[in-house]
């Protein structure tokens, strides 16, 4: 069947079959690897987009049910410039990455609790992060650099 | 996964046409059913989703100040827009990605003895309404992975009773995000009900002691000396059959002294 959404902002579309799920869609149709695929489970978040400003677990969506939609990853989210936005920036000064790959789905993740939540404590972070799982960093880090994106100071935050 | 069709109704109608395809099943959020169908568990030809019809979605209030949410509203809706026990309880089934698209209805028909939703319908006695007839909480669970809806049934709405006061306490299974026990407790003029996940071969249970107990008096105190048997308690590596039970008076305990 045929599907057409909004992907970073371009219109973009194909053909899919009824169990292509969105994070195949997007990388094998799209080439927009930024979507990594961890678990395929539903487990490990590392394939986090968001679907008309939801954060979804894109291997857990089929894309012919995002048909429409408006849909963000990991590659819309720099600024216009092509520059690191707030939150990736923060990533990279507070070191919230070690091998990377959870990383897109954590700045997703991060983005979509910004939102909500503009000044959240560093018990919010780690409760929204709950789907997020990173193999390498303990998270400090990412919790850190997430505060730090919200504009918080983040020295009491984490174990140095 | 094996192939299927997908179906994209807009209406209840509609949607119990096409459900009247050779193999269709009813796609909820998800959540559940697309990693049972990437281990190739389930092999339907048509996949019937419930995302699009928006008389299924939303929370309410009806005539008789039940509340009313519709049977593909996701658990972050409810999170956000039921009674205190039951928002507490939508609040924290996994996390915000699968609140996102994860549903009631598709969480009371999959009937995972560890879901958090099957403790609060049965708690509440809330009734499962679907597209041919209405279901009492208390005939509705048949045991684990089991129900009352026939083939092809689809869950429409569910009505709450609203409770002066409830809470549901959850211990979490860290690695699945479910319960390993989950106990809800709920307190009506007529009495108190207190249902119980997670920890029976047999699903989802009411405790009809604690029950006599906090409708007597509604304080922890009541439910010291109270224990459910470790008989027919699931037993696996993240608890033995004892510990369960051993939990569920933990749980109702901290319910009881949380509710709100
Ligand atoms: C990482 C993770 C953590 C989770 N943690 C928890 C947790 O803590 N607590 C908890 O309770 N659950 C948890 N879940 C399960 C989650 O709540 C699911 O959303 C839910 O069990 C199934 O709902 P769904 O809408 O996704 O249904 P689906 O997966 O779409 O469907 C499940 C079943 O229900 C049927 N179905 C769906 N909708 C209807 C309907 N309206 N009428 C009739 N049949 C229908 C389908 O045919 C299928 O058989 C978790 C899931 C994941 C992936
Ligand atoms: S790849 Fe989707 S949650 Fe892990
Ligand atoms: S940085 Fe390697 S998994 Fe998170």
């Amino acid at each position: 069947m045929r599907i057409d959404m909004v992907v970073n902002g371009k219109e973009a579309g194909g053909e899919v079959e009824g169990r292509t799920v969105l994070s195949s869609f997007l990388r094998d149709q799209l080439a927009l690897t930024g979507c990594h695929v961890g678990c395929d489970t539903s487990q490990c978040g590392a394939c986090v987009v968001h679907v008309d400003g939801q954060a979804v677990k894109s291997c857990t969506m089929l894309a012919a049910e995002a048909a429409g939609s408006e849909i963000t990853t990991i590659e819309g989210m720099a600024n216009a410039d092509g520059s690191l936005n707030v939150i990736q920036q923060a990533f990279q000064d507070h070191h919230g990455l070690q091998c990377g790959f959870c990383t897109p789905g954590m700045v997703m993740s991060a983005a979509a609790l910004l939102k909500e939540n503009p000044k959240p404590s560093e018990a919010e972070v780690r409760d929204y992060l709950e789907g997020n799982i990173c193999r390498c960093t303990g998270y400090h880090n990412i919790v850190k650099a997430i505060m730090a994106a919200s504009g918080q100071d983040v020295v009491p935050v984490a174990a140095e | 996964m094996y192939n299927f069709d997908v179906e994209m109704p807009g209406s209840v109608a509609d949607a119990v046409s096409a459900m009247g395809r050779e193999e269709a099943q009813a796609l909820g959020g998800g959540q559940t059913l697309i990693p049972t169908l990437k281990q190739r568990l389930a092999s339907p030809s048509v996949l019937v989703s419930l995302s699009k019809i928006s008389e299924m979605k939303g929370v309410c209030t009806g005539e008789d100040g039940a509340l009313c949410i519709g049977g593909a509203t996701v658990h972050a809706a409810v999170a956000k827009d039921g009674f205190a026990g039951l928002a507490g309880l939508a609040s924290r089934i996994g996390d915000p990605a699968v609140r996102a698209r994860g549903t009631i209805g598709g969480s009371l028909a999959n009937n995972d003895p560890s879901a958090c939703y099957p403790a609060a319908a049965l708690g509440c006695g809330a009734t499962i309404v679907t597209n041919s007839r209405e279901i009492a909480a208390d005939d509705y669970f048949q045991g684990m992975f089991d129900t009352a809806l026939e083939e092809g049934e689809i869950i429409t709405e569910v009505r709450f009773p609203v409770p002066e006061v409830s809470r549901y306490e959850k211990f979490v299974q860290p690695a699945s995000r479910f319960a390993l026990v989950g106990v809800f407790v709920a307190r009506f003029s007529e009495g108190v009900r207190v249902a119980v996940t997670g920890a029976s071969e047999d699903g989802v249970f009411r405790w009809a002691e604690a029950e006599a107990a906090l409708s007597q008096a509604f304080s922890e105190n009541a439910v010291d000396g109270l224990s459910v048997p470790a008989d027919g308690m699931i037993s696996d590596l993240h608890g033995s059959a004892a510990y369960r039970a051993h939990l569920v008076g933990v749980m109702t305990k901290r319910a009881v002294a949380n509710a709100a």
